[in-house]
Formats: structure tokens, C-alpha cells, sequence
């Protein structure tokens, strides 16, 4: 009698969920649906499921626009300014995490109060210098911008993962006299590949979306695929199908990497406040 | 000997990260705060001063001192009363949906049922989604008073569609930014529930607690940091809302201050104008990012 109660409770849970998660998810997955429609059908919503099924949008927005240039930049975009915030970040959350001195914490906040600043407060002058050294629609120029964008997201992500290692560790290898680079190639670097990956992910994921940056400082060249997706604002003719598929291909990839980091959005963007 | 050696090291290791965020953040700040003193139009950068203003002074590079008239200028220009509202009415609006609906949310992720692992996935999906592409989809394919899936709706129900961005274009963009965000309040609360002690439930349970009393003597009060947390995070992402409003052209109704900054200094040339609108940003958001950095420092003693 219980259980068949509680079963029928989650069968009612679940069918609950279901809906409100499908309605949640709804928009995109009719983006996606509607990039397998041809124009004219996309746009006739009655007939939507009785129509045929095609990959044409896809194959228009690739001979039409140079989609594969945008969704290059997007991925050197991501990637390189993810590398280059890696390389600095690792070292510093390193030093902070096990070498804490005195003013360690007071650091930390104050790399924190520069994510706080809005971006508006500094588009005029980077603009500017962008212009004045010839960086404005170069990859360069972005993947610096991007880079230091998250720097201090990934520094403080960095090391509340560093602070999860237990020190004890270090001074065991220590006693066993390991030098300072064989302690951190053979002991440190295998415990903290882990938290290293959740970072990256977490990184990719803000710099693929960043559109505030993008959409100021890049026209053609260096254009990644926020700035594609916002040419389709000013749309000629029937373009749903268009805009369907181009849309499926720039939130794909990330759809698939935040299924792997649901924890580290969490962590990252609450700065370690809630884990 | 080795803590020495250890500590000179760490102090190389952190400096370069020190350097480059002093510098992003030191000058392009300082030029910001000196351009607001301008008369400064990328157009005519140097125009004659003196025809402008009797007596005004030059800078080195013969550009007018403006003193604060940008910002008296940018404080009572109407559209900076229009592009504030806006700002405050996007953002409390947000955060009162997204709190609301990701408890509640949240709250439903932490029942037992079937597909849980998919279901949240689809949830936070919308949070994982380019801001452009959210934009335009919402405004053409959902909201077009014609042929968008609303209208469709509405129709079938005999009802008239609604011209959403035509008549309603900032509940629009609400309801698109918010579509985004309820999301990220759902993961984080939906995190801390999580770690509600298991122990607590059980005794909860076995003592016949109701639901309601639960969840008002129990559940919430172990939200409310988190809650806080949501507040103050998306305010801040919420106060720099831009590719929403570029994207949709809603500029004129729904603009917000961010976007009259850029309106100010990428579309009108007036540099001088655009700093000062953007140091009233920045004041803006310090004030909020002084309560968010209490929390988060409590949180790093503890």
C-alpha cells in the first residue's frame, strides 16, 4: 500500500518535472527543430510536424555566409584566451593556495573587486588603444581581452580546488626529499589536474558566450560567432531555417561541454561561495 | 630555508597575474575618469575651445577641459532617466523571477523521480545558450506577432497575438534575460539543497512535520545565503545586460544604461559624454559589489 503510494507520488513527480522542464527547454528545442525545416515551412507553425525534414538551412548558411570563419574564432577565440588565463592563473593560485603570506587573502578579494567592474566603464578606452594600435578586429586583441575577463574567475577557482589538496601530503614528500620540481611534477600535478579541467571547461563555456566584447571590438575578421548571430538581426527575406541552423551549430558544443560542468558553474561563478 | 625560497617563488607566481589585472583594470579606468573631464568628440577632436567656452583650457593634446559638465550634461539628458529606469526595472525584475522560480525549481530537482538527470540538464540548458542566440530566437521565432510560436498559441485559442517587442519591448527583453538566468539561481540553490543535512530530513519526516512548516522552518532559512548569492551575482551580470538589446534593436524603449554608454560613445563619437556615463556605471556597481565582496570574504574566513 505505501510503496505503490510512493510510487504513483513519483510518477506524478515525474510526469510534473518532465513538463516543466520541457517547457524550460522548449525555445531551443525548436530552434533545432526548425533547422531541419525549408523556409517556408519554418514559419507555418500548423503544418510544423506533417512537412518534410531537411539539412538544407545547414548547407545555405555554409555556402552563404563564411560560417566556418566565424565558428573558427570562436573556438581560437575561446581556446587561446582559456591557454594564456591557464598559464598565468595556475602559478598564482599555486603560490596562494600553498605559499599563503600575509596579504594572500586581501589579494584575492581585490583580483575579485576587478570582475566587479562593469564593462562600459572601460569599452571607451580599450576602443581607443584597440584603434590607436591596430587591434580592433584582430584574434590577438580579443583572446587578451577575453583572457583577462575571466582571469579572476579561474584564479579563485583555481584555488579553492588548490586548498581542497591537503598540505600533509607536501610535507611528507618533502620528508622523503623530494625538490621543490619533483614535488610538483610527481605529487601536486595529478591531484590537480582535476580541479585544472573543471576550470578550463568552466573558462571555454564564458569566453564562447561572451557578447559584450565581442560584439564591440570585432567586425569581420576576428568575428566569432555571437557577432554572426547578431548579423542575422537585420534579416533579408525568410530566414528562420537560416537563423535555426546557425543557432543549433554556435549553442551546440557548449550545450554539450555544460552537461560535463554543471558543478563548476556553480563553483566558478559563485567564486567558491556555494560548492 | 626551503619556506624562504618557497615564499620568494610564490611571490613570482602571483606577480604576474597582479601586473596584468592592475593594468586592466588601472588604465583604462584612470583614462575613463580623464576623458569625463573632456570635451572630447572622436569626430572633431580638437575643436576651438574657446568659441565653445570663453576661457575654457586645454590639455596637452590641445583637447578642451570640459570640468563636469559631461556629467551634468549625462545626468539630466532624458534618455539617462529612461536608460536607469530601465536598468533597475530589468534587473529587479530578473532577480524576483529568477529567485522565485529557481526555489521553486530547485525544490522539484530535489524530488525523487524518473529522468532527474536529464530533466535538470534541460533546465539549465537556456543558461548555457549564447546571448545573441537567445535574443534572436525569442524575438522572431517565439514572440513575432505573426507567425511565432506564441501567436500560433494565442490563435489556436482564439485570442489576439501579442506585438511583444512592438508594444511590450522591455517585458520582453525581461522575460528573455530572465529565461537565462533562472537557470543559474535554480543550479546554485538546487546545490545548496543538496547539502541540507540528510539527517535533518529524516527527522523531519519521521516526527510528521508538514511540508509547508518544513520548508519554511527548515528549507528556507538554510537558502537564504545562497539566495544572496544568486541576488548579488546576477545583479552585477544583470546591470551590464548589452547583446540583448543591440541584437533585439530595442534600443530606444528598453535601452539601459550600459547601452547608452556604448549609444553615447561608438554611435555618437561623444567620447567625453560616454566616460562620464560610464564612471556613473561603475559607481553604480561598485555599490553593489561592496555587499557581494562582504559575503564572499566572510565565506573565505570560514
Amino acid at each position: 500500500m505505501a510503496r505503490n503510494a510512493s510510487i504513483r507520488r513519483k510518477l506524478v513527480v515525474t510526469a510534473f518535472a518532465w513538463t516543466v522542464g520541457l517547457v524550460i527547454f522548449f525555445p531551443i528545442l525548436w530552434t533545432v527543430l526548425t533547422s531541419f525545416k525549408t523556409e517556408g515551412d519554418a514559419i507555418n507553425i500548423a503544418s510544423f510536424f506533417s512537412t518534410g525534414w531537411t539539412t538544407e538551412a545547414y548547407s545555405v548558411v555554409q555556402s552563404r555566409s563564411n560560417y566556418v570563419q566565424f565558428a573558427m574564432n570562436s573556438v581560437i577565440l575561446a581556446l587561446g584566451s582559456t591557454f594564456f588565463a591557464l598559464v598565468i592563473a595556475i602559478p598564482s593560485a599555486w603560490a596562494m593556495a600553498f605559499a599563503p603570506g600575509k596579504r594572500t587573502k586581501d589579494l584575492l578579494m581585490w583580483m575579485l573587486s576587478t570582475k566587479m567592474m562593469p564593462p562600459v566603464g572601460a569599452l571607451i578606452p580599450i576602443y581607443l588603444i584597440f584603434r590607436d594600435f591596430g587591434l580592433l578586429d584582430t584574434r590577438g586583441g580579443i583572446i587578451t581581452v577575453l583572457m583577462l575577463l575571466n582571469l579572476p574567475i579561474i584564479i579563485w577557482m583555481l584555488y579553492t580546488y588548490f586548498k581542497e589538496i591537503p598540505g600533509e601530503i607536501l610535507e611528507a614528500s618533502r620528508m622523503d626529499g623530494a625538490s621543490l620540481g619533483k614535488e610538483l611534477l610527481y605529487v601536486l600535478t595529478p591531484m590537480a589536474i582535476p580541479g585544472i579541467a573543471s576550470t578550463l571547461l568552466l573558462n571555454i563555456i564564458l569566453a564562447w558566450n561572451e557578447a559584450f566584447w565581442t560584439l564591440a571590438l570585432t567586425t569581420k575578421d576576428a568575428a566569432p560567432l555571437t557577432q554572426f548571430i547578431a548579423s542575422y538581426s537585420s534579416p533579408e527575406g525568410l530566414f528562420w531555417a537560416k537563423l535555426s541552423a546557425a543557432s543549433t551549430m554556435a549553442i551546440a558544443p557548449i550545450l554539450v561541454l555544460g552537461w560535463f560542468a554543471q558543478k563548476q558553474l556553480v563553483r566558478g561563478l559563485t567564486f567558491g561561495a556555494v560548492k | 630555508m626551503a619556506t624562504q625560497q618557497t615564499r620568494t617563488l610564490g611571490k613570482l607566481a602571483v606577480s604576474p597575474s597582479v601586473l596584468m589585472l592592475l593594468m586592466w583594470m588601472l588604465v583604462p579606468l584612470s583614462m575613463t575618469i580623464y576623458f569625463s573631464f573632456l570635451r572630447y568628440n572622436l569626430l572633431d577632436p580638437n575643436p576651438i575651445c574657446s568659441l565653445l567656452t570663453p576661457g575654457a583650457l586645454l590639455d596637452a593634446e590641445n583637447r578642451c577641459l570640459a570640468g563636469f559638465s559631461n556629467y551634468s550634461y549625462f545626468l539630466t539628458d532624458p534618455a539617462f532617466f529612461k536608460a536607469m529606469g530601465n536598468s533597475l526595472k530589468l534587473v529587479g525584475w530578473v532577480l524576483a523571477i529568477s529567485v522565485a522560480s529557481g526555489t521553486l525549481l530547485a525544490l522539484l530537482l530535489d524530488q525523487a523521480f524518473y529522468g532527474r538527470g536529464f530533466v535538470r540538464i534541460m533546465m539549465i540548458a537556456p543558461f548555457l545558450v549564447m546571448p545573441t542566440v537567445s535574443a534572436l530566437v525569442w524575438q522572431n521565432m517565439l514572440m513575432d506577432p505573426v507567425s511565432g510560436f506564441f501567436a500560433f498559441i494565442s490563435k489556436s485559442f482564439g485570442l489576439q497575438p501579442i506585438d511583444w517587442f512592438t508594444y511590450h519591448p522591455l517585458a520582453s527583453v525581461i522575460i528573455m534575460v530572465a529565461w537565462q538566468w533562472v537557470p543559474f539561481a535554480t543550479l546554485i540553490l538546487l546545490t545548496s539543497l543538496q547539502s541540507l543535512d540528510e539527517e535533518q530530513k529524516e527527522a523531519a519526516e519521521m516526527d510528521g512535520t508538514p511540508p509547508l512548516s518544513y520548508f519554511w522552518y527548515i528549507v528556507l532559512p538554510h537558502l537564504i545565503r545562497p539566495m544572496t548569492v544568486v541576488i548579488l551575482i546576477e545583479t552585477i551580470f544583470l546591470l551590464n545586460v548589452f547583446a540583448e538589446i543591440y541584437v533585439t534593436g530595442t534600443a530606444g524603449p528598453a535601452g539601459n544604461l550600459p547601452f547608452l554608454v556604448y549609444q553615447y560613445g561608438l554611435i555618437a563619437n561623444d567620447i567625453g559624454g560616454a566616460s562620464a556615463g560610464g564612471i556613473i556605471a561603475v559607481i553604480l556597481a561598485n555599490i553593489v559589489a561592496f555587499f557581494l565582496m562582504r559575503m564572499i570574504g566572510k565565506n573565505l574566513e570560514a
